[in-house]
């Protein structure tokens, strides 16, 4: 029996070959969209812990030298007093024809286990100590690195090893090996202080004078900075997933009203309900199984296409590094199955429990999902409501990142709860107004077929809301970072020193010349209380032209620069509520009142300004290192870049044109938002795929209702684009709804999420055009979506209608 | 019992690197704590069994001194290997260890950079102190070219880091010292058994001045030893009261029936004072002291897996220096030196002398022989040996057992014991 009953249920999916494709390629999109979110995540939290428990190379302490690189004799001296130190050199050097290689040069035998990425192979088993140690030496890169370098490294470099621990574009090798690539024999940049030492040692001060001790980067500052960007992939996970459901349960919604036939003859033969429940239940679970393995699978291609640029936006915003390749983790994709499962069982639940009540007897009419009565839907958009005033709420009563995404999903989800009801309203608006009869007929149709079409169209506004939202925050974003930009690289040129003799250079040069000089240092210090930088300025009048302030306190140049007043970036101002006139801590013992306030998109630290003399008299590491050049009127700034390289010993990787960094940073900024724009799409794409099988399900059952119009002398055809024209009306309908909906959220991302994620506040801006693509898109989607149906009901015979008035209803 | 403070981790990623690789460092004693590494058997133990090509071999030639006091970086293992027994005020039996390690990564290249990062040489340092309540131990690594490590003959100065044995107030050179190069005065003295007694140099004999570069003595009589570690450390004074002595025939030690020898001498007769400065408090201690000097570039046949050694200072005097190497295949080698009073050694070959493990202990997880006994009929010694603090393991890079041991039986006394190779089980 069971056998038989199962077979005669598994027919409907023979037949309709079709549905059972869209119900997996639903299914199997919703976990995929769900699993890469949760794949980059989990691949860029790992590589955090990692960091963290390695504590890397930039979270200790080091001592430096300022403006001067150390000797191999600092290093012994210390050594020789105890002080267990390890050595550190880095640089980049061009290579073939390709961008140059930074190199980093540690000593292998005393450098902290901890500090050299975990898992890097050739440090483990199998190297021997000789060819590490000794020249030629042996050098660890990423594998596109590796590959690159075996071709074009010059004589003499070490015997290169793809590693993929090594962080992309890095060179890592002993300090022996690195001194001769960076022909920089005998130099040190920094040792490392490591973290266990011994009971008694001499101060510092005593055994190396004129050596600073740096702080390390804070541990755990870039899960911290990170966090909400995480969090922000997943509520766009969990976005697609939903979305992906509606589908799912349309085609098992789907599938289980057309077999209510063959239930019934089930029940009547004398299956049990609960086997029956049961049968159907196994089906589901097989399904979703499939469904999900697929979806995991294509999660992890989807992930894998998206980590280099969401690695890439890691680095570029907070300095994290990701490795660009993915692994494959067990966990998740397991994770990914089980939301398969779970997703699937909620879409089918309502199906199931119809199933289990059906009535042996009962006629088994086909019929629209059960109609939803008024009181029904003003239930539904009650708790809508609810939702709408819990999410306004949530900002108010609670702050942080949660309360913005609680926004958000109170917005998303009340306003979907409400579309219904909205729509209905709509309608029957549509139908007070009109006088002719068909007209009649199509508005009291239209309404008629809302709570079949309800689900589907909940999930195009939640996408179009989704998309109108996040391209607003984007579009506002980049308007004014661009803006931004051209306001703060107001220099011509930008110039880094490796040594204090070339910093000498560029300031003979700028002299030489009469190009305005720029010089800033930078410190790593503990801003009121949290890390940060400290960036010292020298009094230029280009500042007061164009440093772009957000609100500043009277003569606030003239006091930065006199030492008496400092300033501070909106995400330090915002975290630690600060406002001009307030002290800001910039260190033990040391405040200065703020002048102004700046904006400071694209960096997730605090960070304040003082004049250069007032951090050094504080600082004495900080010697400035970067420099900008102002061209003097009639030197174009490629003339000044070439005389600048070619007049002192910089290198050409050293000075960047004004142009070059704008580019670099606008390149950072489209790379943050690739990821959001794909999952964007690729949500609005997976709308669409929901509202084509709410619409194939109607279609279907449709054929009673649209048996007596076709009777009193409506052709098939005019029926058939009555009903392209109607999903065209509800489509625009929903979008009427998505477009202030969509506009509430971008202003929760941009005044809300933003300001708790990134400590920035944007000015909002519109774009019609934008919306006027996307209604047409939407409007396009329904219309393809209602075409398959329409080109159905136009070709179906006649004998089928004509059928509806003979079978027994 | 486990050791109260557990061992440092050691640098797993040098540890298995080296394990796996057998060049190493040793006192021919160490491998790697790798949890569940075999013992290397295939290769005896830390690979001194391996293939030395390219390196010097041992020969009988005149040992030179101070010339031999410092590196011969053309042999591939060394080591300056102190132990000291000492007694606080309480009269509590203490150990002391402070041990520098050279290791060759591949023969010199006469044409290559004396100083550089890229030398081939690796230093390696362990110091300990073993209490009868705790075994404190620590380690240091450093490259050879730069200065970090080195040895200097006279005056005399070997060091790692801050971890120093030392002629008292010896400035170390800037650098490590060119490796291999004579001295600038051309001294040194050949060791032989030209003056009497035979095998011993007399140093600090008044009729023999010149030989080194101190006043009158060796470039040894008067050292300091200091180590420190997070939990520990000791700066103890020693003074030799005797002559060096050389082991084996004139400082040839043979090591295996096949033949393979080290160079080997030391200077048992420290008197030492200091303080050791524990997580407890300082404690001011006295006792007596051995230096042991070792090199060689294949020390141990291929099937001997692990070795136990002892030092021995007895209550008349005398002194006994003994080892055992346990091999795979056939009965252990073992070798003595008997050492009177006045420092005449008596060398004893293979046979001669007799160790018997007569209890284990469960240390790190293994069963390591905690007591000995030692025989050696040529002497009339019939001792036993008990470990003061049977958990004096070295849980370092290299681990072992390394502490100091109490002597009972024909002779009273105390002395150290050392055990390697007991692998995991």
């Amino acid at each position: 029996m069971t056998r038989t009953a199962l077979a005669a249920l598994l027919s409907h999916w023979r037949r309709r070959p079709g549905q059972l494709a869209t119900l997996l390629m639903g299914l199997a999109l919703a976990t995929a969209l769900w699993s890469a979110v949760q794949a980059i995540n989990a691949e860029a939290r790992a590589s955090y812990d990692r960091a963290a428990g390695e504590l890397g190379l930039s979270g200790l302490d080091a001592l430096v030298r300022p403006g001067e690189p150390l000797a191999v004799v600092d290093f012994v001296a210390l050594r020789r007093a105890g002080w267990l130190v390890s050595p550190v050199l880095e640089g980049r050097v061009a290579v073939g024809a390709g961008p140059p290689v930074s190199v980093l040069g540690v000593d292998f035998l005393s450098a902290p286990p901890g500090a050299l990425p975990a898992g890097l192979a050739g440090l483990g088993e199998g190297e021997e100590p000789a060819l590490l140690f000794t020249a030629p030496g042996v050098a660890f890169a990423a594998p596109a690195l590796a590959e690159r370098l075996r071709q074009a490294a010059p004589a003499g470099w070490p015997e290169i090893r793809a590693d993929a621990a090594v962080p992309p574009g890095q060179v890592l090798t002993d300090i022996g090996a690195a001194e001769r690539m960076l022909a920089r024999p005998g130099e040190i940049d920094r040792l490392l202080i490591l973290p266990d030492q011994p009971r008694a040692r001499p101060p510092l001060a005593e055994v190396a004078p004129g050596l600073v001790r740096e702080a390390g980067r804070e541990q755990g500052e870039i899960a911290r900075l990170t966090s909400s960007f995480h969090l922000n992939l997943t509520a766009f996970g969990l976005l697609s997933f939903a979305v992906g459901l509606f589908i799912v349960h349309g085609a098992i919604g789907l599938a289980v009203e057309q077999r209510r036939g063959t239930v019934r003859t089930l029940r009547a033969l004398g299956l049990p309900t609960a086997r029956l429940v049961a049968l159907l239940l196994a089906e589901v679970v097989v399904l979703a199984l499939v469904a999900g393995a697929a979806g995991v699978a294509l999660g992890y291609v989807i992930a894998a296409a998206l980590l280099p640029d969401v690695a890439a936006t890691l680095r570029g915003l907070y300095g994290a590094s990701v490795p660009g390749v993915l692994s494959f983790d067990p966990g998740w994709a397991a994770a990914g199955l089980a939301m398969a499962l779970a997703g699937a069982l909620v879409a089918a639940g309502q199906g199931l429990w119809r199933v289990a009540r059906l009535p042996v007897l009962e006629a088994a009419r086909p019929r629209a999902w059960a109609t939803v009565s008024g009181r029904a839907l003003r239930r539904q958009a009650g708790a809508g409501a609810v939702l709408l005033v819990a999410g306004i709420a949530a900002p108010l009563v609670a702050g942080g990142l949660g309360a913005g995404f609680a926004l958000l999903a109170g917005l998303l989800l009340g306003a979907a709860l409400t579309l219904p009801l909205a729509l209905s309203a709509a309608l029957a608006l549509g139908a007070a107004r009109a006088r002719r009869p068909l007209t009649q007929w199509f508005w009291a149709d239209t309404r008629q077929q809302l709570p079949g079409l309800s689900l589907a169209l909940m999930a195009l506004m939640l996408a179009l809301a989704a998309n109108i939202g996040v391209s607003t925050m984007v579009g506002s974003f980049r308007l004014t970072f661009t803006g931004w930009l051209d306001q703060r690289l107001a220099a011509d040129l930008y110039a880094r020193a490796g040594s204090g003799a070339e910093a000498e250079a560029i300031r003979g040069f700028a002299e030489a010349r009469g190009a305005g000089l720029l010089p800033t240092a930078e410190v790593e210090a503990r801003l009121d209380g949290a890390p940060g930088t400290i960036r010292g300025i020298t009094d230029h009048p280009l500042y007061a032209r164009s440093w772009p302030l957000l609100s500043s306190a009277p003569e606030v140049w003239t006091r930065v620069a006199r030492g008496e007043a400092a300033l501070v970036n909106e995400q330090l101002a915002r975290r630690a509520g600060l406002a001009p006139g307030d002290p800001v801590g910039l260190g033990p013992g040391w405040a200065l009142p703020i002048a102004g306030i700046y904006s400071d998109y694209g960096n997730p630290r605090g960070e304040a300004m003082v004049a250069l003399p007032a951090l050094q008299a504080r600082f004495p590491q900080a010697v400035a290192r970067d420099f900008g050049l102002v061209a003097p009127a009639g030197t174009g700034a490629d003339a000044l870049r070439a005389a600048l390289v070619a007049e002192t010993p910089l290198t050409e990787g050293a000075v960047i044109d004004q142009a070059h960094v704008k580019q670099i940073s606008l390149a950072v900024f489209e790379r943050t938002f690739a990821v959001t724009g794909a999952l964007n799409v690729l949500t609005l794409a997976v709308a669409g795929v929901a509202m084509l099988t709410a619409l194939l399900t109607l279609a279907t059952m449709r054929l009673p209702q649209l048996a007596p119009v076709w009777a009193l002398g409506l052709t098939r055809a005019r029926l058939g684009r009555l009903d392209m024209a109607r999903s065209s009306l509800l489509a625009a309908l929903t979008f009427a709804a998505a477009l202030p909906l969509g506009l509430a959220v971008a202003w929760a991302l941009l005044a809300v999420v933003n300001v708790e994620a990134f400590g920035w506040r944007l000015p909002m801006h519109l774009f019609p055009r934008d919306w006027a693509v996307l209604l047409a898109l939407s409007v396009a989607a329904a219309l393809l979506a209602a075409l398959v149906p329409a080109r159905r009901l136009a070709r179906t015979p006649p004998a089928a209608f004509l059928k509806v008035f003979a079978d027994e209803r | 019992m486990r050791p109260r403070r557990p061992a440092p981790p050691p640098p797993a990623s040098f540890c298995s690197k080296y394990a796996s690789r057998r060049s190493v460092l040793a006192h021919g004693l160490a491998f790697c704590t790798v949890p569940g590494a075999a013992p290397l058997a295939a290769q005896g133990f830390a690979g001194l069994g391996t293939e030395a090509s390219g390196y010097a071999a041992p020969d009988r030639s005149p040992l030179v001194f101070p010339r031999d006091h410092g590196a011969h970086p053309a042999f591939r293992i060394e080591w300056w290997y102190l132990t000291a027994n000492l007694t606080d005020a309480a009269g509590r039996d203490l150990g002391l260890q402070w041990t520098l390690f050279r290791s060759a990564l591949r023969p010199p290249d006469p044409g290559a950079a004396e100083a550089s990062w890229q030398v081939p040489q690796i230093w390696l340092a362990h110091a300990a102190v073993t209490t009868p309540e705790r075994h404190l131990a620590a380690e240091r690594f450093a490259r050879g070219g730069v200065g970090q490590a080195g040895v200097r003959p006279a005056p005399f100065a070997a060091w790692l880091d801050e971890w120093r044995l030392a002629a008292p107030g010896a400035d170390l050179p800037p650098r490590a010292p060119t490796p291999g190069t004579p001295l600038a005065d051309g001294s040194g003295r050949a060791a032989t058994a030209s003056s009497a007694p035979p095998g011993a140099t007399s140093t600090g004999a008044a009729d023999d001045p010149g030989t080194t570069g101190t006043s009158g003595g060796d470039a040894l009589d008067r050292l300091t030893v200091a180590a420190s570690a997070e939990d520990f450390a000791y700066d103890v004074a020693l003074t030799a009261e005797g002559p060096l002595v050389l082991q084996g025939e004139a400082g040839y030690s043979v090591k295996s029936p096949e033949g393979q020898a080290s160079r080997y001498y030391s200077q048992p007769f420290y008197r030492a004072e200091g303080v050791l400065r524990l997580p407890e408090g300082d404690i001011a201690v006295t006792g007596r002291a051995w230096l042991d000097r070792e090199w060689s570039s294949q020390p141990l046949a291929d099937t001997q897996d692990g070795w136990d050694w002892i030092s021995l200072h007895l209550d008349t005097g005398e002194k006994l220096m003994g080892f055992r190497l346990r091999d795979r295949a056939r009965a252990p080698f073992t070798s003595a030196t008997h050492i009177a009073p006045d420092g005449t050694p008596t060398p004893y070959s293979d046979g001669a002398l007799t160790l018997t493990p007569l209890r284990t202990a469960r240390v790190a997880g293994r069963d390591v022989p905690v007591r000995w006994r030692a025989e050696l009929p040529a002497q009339g010694i019939d001792v036993t040996l008990s470990a003061v603090n049977p958990q004096a393991w070295m849980g370092l890079a290299f681990a072992y057992w390394e502490g100091p041991v109490r002597i009972e039986g024909s002779h009273a006394g105390r002395g150290y014991l050392e055990m390697t190779g007991y692998a995991v089980e």
